[in-house]
């Protein structure tokens, strides 16, 4: 019997021989002669990097960084824009249903937020498509919808994201798709859909969105065009505000979901949801007692929410540490250090930025001016740990 | 009306006026400046609501400033690189050292001292952050980060803990007992002057402390290894690389790199040593630091400081450390509002009784130079060996003030 250890070392001595004469050959693609040369021009432009002079002559310039710059702007959905963007030669595209953490400066303050890109991830012309929708208060959303315009430039990350279509129709997958979204929800669902269309597949799809109204919903004449022009794609929309206007009322439960596919419950059917926490909590619930709870996928971007209630509640964890501790209301570097840690600390007051670590997950009150401060996965949230109490459950870097 | 309007003023207070005031023996700062705990923490509120104000404040136009001078500073790197292409033409070769001294200056002194303050962390740009930073100069970062930002923002001229007094080298202060040593302070200050950035370099391996026994000895060699490769690679691009692009420039462009190296070197001196160094700038006791209150913090950085009178581009060049006390009050919030809170600051001085030390940069750098040529000859610590003449009142302080404070322009 081969085990596994065997092939691991089969693979990695046939690694290693080509390493080594790799490196004694002269770089093979243009691409290894371009970092070479980026290599030397960066000694030349030190400290600071290429980089740092490119992006002054065009913003959208640089060897590492995604950036994109808005090429059309479209604002024909009430409450919501469509933005164009064409990404820089760093993108590296996308799979239908990932998203990406666009950046934007408002203020003067970088913000960042996750948005699922919508077009087809087939074909195309290299640009890429986000829809937003003007939440309330919602500092980007709103910026975006109120002062987007051609010549915009953004910060995106490469794509991302686990909630993509899989391979269906392959013998023992899936071969019949549900797509559910709720609002603006609908980006990455609808990346799905208009790839499938582009990729011309036959497999039975439903697409059930719910919007507030009619006027509101986000791709609407697109999608009725979509399930004219096509027979595998049943479109089902409903609209919660509005009662009797659209093809079902109500939210998501097992007798709607029964009428807009009675299969959605098969083993065959592979579900994806993207939407409002309700929407998501109903589906995992109805999931749940079927089958192959597996067959759901849900997507969602929501930030910790602010527990404002201060008080010593919920736990610290300790990233790199791997220690949990029961919050007790002292700052993290205080809470740090009684556990017998020396973290990095300068002035202990807030003024010298040495101690400065990033907040994983949840919120944290600065003690000098009672601000909060939420953190997220993967968004980068800089905190002064000495100046910071935990408000909540919080995850922090140390 | 015969009342009390020919009184003469009350004599409790004999700092109304804002001159320096050296403390007698026994006495602390804060006593010899007649203020109570209740008077420092009213001084600490109203230098918090300055830097509340500012912080809310902050936006755009504070990044938009930066990043003007960063395009400035790199326009400058550039076209002293380009022009060095014909560096064995004198006006060329003048106007690459003249470019590349400016860039690196800016880059120094308003960019990366700055930015690694933190004072643009608010904006999240990772190019204005002050961890990912890296300036243009032999000290690494980071080292710089503790050395500076902690060490000596914390403990501002606090003898024996700011390393900064005289950079474990020169005879600074008073207070520090003179050893044949000190002989050297003007020789050392003008060596130390003109490879400054070596010396700041050197700064953060504290080799006293190796020497103490305080650190050990494979950490200082860590610090000092992290500092030569930072110094070998700022002089692979400004003496190696860059004259070799050159071709037939090679030499000029050393020269250039050179002279650019020394300017900053120079000036960065300069601007530093006027910061803490003049006179009328007080020094403090650990003891009376320690334990100290927020208000009793900012005291000491007001009098621990000292500024620079000059015109806006003397203050961009100098990174806006011509207004050191602002800077020393408010270290992490964008340096050029230091100027717009100054006339505020100015005025708490004054209500306080506290002096507010500005003077044009010929003043307070003869004082400095002064300063170090006095203090490399022995000297009797006058301040604090003075004898208490019997009054515990401080009323007869401000004439054993020595000859040098009487200079101190006041905030009157």
């Amino acid at each position: 019997m081969i085990s596994e250890f065997q092939l691991t070392v089969v693979h990695s001595i046939g690694n290693s021989a080509r390493m080594s004469t790799e490196a004694k050959r002269r770089p093979r693609t243009a691409r290894q002669v371009l970092q070479n040369a980026v290599g030397v021009v960066d000694r030349l432009v030190a400290p600071h990097g290429v980089d740092r002079y490119l992006e002054l002559v065009r913003p959208t310039w640089s060897t590492t960084d995604v950036r994109a710059k808005v090429v059309a702007v479209d604002r024909s959905t009430p409450g919501s824009v469509t933005l164009t963007l064409r990404p820089n030669g760093n993108w590296g595209g996308f799979t239908a249903g990932q998203h990406s953490q666009l950046t934007v400066e408002i203020g003067g303050v970088r913000q960042t937020r996750c948005y699922s890109m919508a077009n087809s991830a087939q074909g195309g012309d290299g640009t890429i498509e986000l829809t937003v929708r003007a939440h309330p208060g919602g500092v980007v959303s709103s910026y975006l919808n109120a002062e987007s315009r051609p010549g915009l430039v953004v910060g995106l990350s490469r794509a991302q994201g686990e909630f993509t279509l899989p391979k269906v129709g392959w013998p023992g997958r899936p071969d019949r798709l549900l797509l559910v979204s709720g609002g603006s929800g609908i980006t990455p669902v609808m990346s799905m859909l208009r790839t499938l269309c582009d990729q011309g597949s036959t497999v039975p799809i439903t697409f059930l969105h719910y919007a507030l109204t009619e006027d509101s919903m986000i791709y609407r004449q697109e999608l009725e065009a979509l399930a004219a022009g096509h027979g595998n794609i049943r479109l089902v929309r409903v609209f919660t505000d509005a009662p009797g206007t659209g093809d079902l009322d109500g939210f998501l439960t097992a007798a709607q979901l029964d009428a807009a596919d009675p299969d959605w419950a098969s083993t065959r059917t592979a579900a994806f949801v993207c939407g409002p926490a309700p929407l998501m909590d109903a589906a995992r619930a109805l999931y749940a007692g079927t089958e192959r709870p597996e067959n759901l996928r849900t997507e969602a971007f929501t930030l910790a929410q602010f527990a404002a209630e201060a008080g010593a509640t919920g736990s610290l964890r300790l990233r790199t540490t791997g220690s949990v501790v029961e919050n007790d209301g002292g700052t993290i570097l205080a809470q740090a250090e009684a556990q017998g840690l020396s973290p990095l600390t300068g002035c202990r007051m807030g003024i010298c930025h040495t101690c400065t670590r990033n907040l994983c997950s949840g919120v944290v009150r600065d003690a000098v001016t009672g601000d909060l401060t939420a953190g997220s996965e993967g968004l980068d949230t800089e905190v002064r740990i000495c100046v910071s109490v935990p408000v909540g459950d919080v995850e922090i870097d140390l | 009306m015969t009342t009390t309007t020919a009184a003469p003023p009350k004599a409790s207070r004999p700092t109304k006026a804002g001159k320096a005031v050296t403390p007698v023996k026994g006495q602390t700062m804060a006593q010899a400046y007649g203020l109570s705990e209740a008077q420092l923490e009213e001084l600490g509120q109203s230098f918090d609501a300055i830097r509340a104000r500012i912080t809310a404040e902050l936006g755009e136009e504070d990044v938009e400033y930066i990043r003007r001078v960063i395009r400035w500073q790199r326009g400058c790197e550039v076209a002293g690189r380009a022009s060095l292409f014909l560096g064995w033409l004198p006006p060329f070769w003048l106007l690459g050292a003249t470019a590349l001294s400016v860039s690196k200056i800016l880059d120094n002194m308003e960019i990366g001292h700055n930015i690694m303050h933190g004072q643009y962390d608010w904006t999240r740009d990772p190019t204005l952050s002050a961890h990912g930073f890296e300036w243009d100069t032999a000290c690494p970062g980071d080292q710089w980060r503790h050395s500076h930002n902690y060490l000596h923002h914390t403990f501002t001229n606090i003898v024996g803990k700011d390393r900064d007094l005289g950079y474990g080298i020169l005879r600074m202060t008073e207070q520090e007992p003179w050893t044949p040593k000190a002989l050297i302070n003007p020789v050392a200050a003008a060596i130390l002057a003109a490879i400054f950035q070596y010396g700041v370099m050197l700064h953060d391996v504290e080799f006293e402390k190796v020497l103490s026994g305080e650190k050990s000895r494979e950490d200082a060699r860590a610090t000092l290894r992290a500092g030569l490769k930072k110094s070998g690679k700022q002089g692979l691009k400004d003496y190696v690389l860059w004259p070799a692009l050159t071709g037939p420039s090679f030499l000029p462009a050393v020269a250039a790199g050179a002279t650019a190296n020394l300017v900053r070197n120079l000036w960065a001196f300069m601007i530093i040593f006027c910061g803490h160094f003049p006179a009328g700038v007080h020094d403090f006791t650990v003891e009376e630091s320690e334990g100290e209150s927020k208000g009793h913090w900012y005291f000491r950085q007001i009098l621990g400081s000292a500024n620079i009178d000059g015109g806006k581009l003397f203050h961009i060049m100098s990174g806006n450390l011509s207004f050191q006390i602002e800077h020393h009050a408010f270290p992490d919030i964008p340096a050029r509002r230091y100027q717009q809170v100054a006339g505020e600051v100015k005025a708490l001085c004054e209500r306080f009784g506290l002096p507010y030390n500005s003077r044009g940069l010929t003043r307070q750098f003869g004082s400095v130079i002064g300063k170090i040529t006095r203090l490399a000859l022995p000297s009797k610590p006058a301040s604090v060996t003075a004898e208490p003449t019997g009054d515990p009142t401080p009323t007869t302080k401000t004439t054993k003030t020595t000859k040098t404070d009487r200079s101190t322009k006041v905030a009157a």
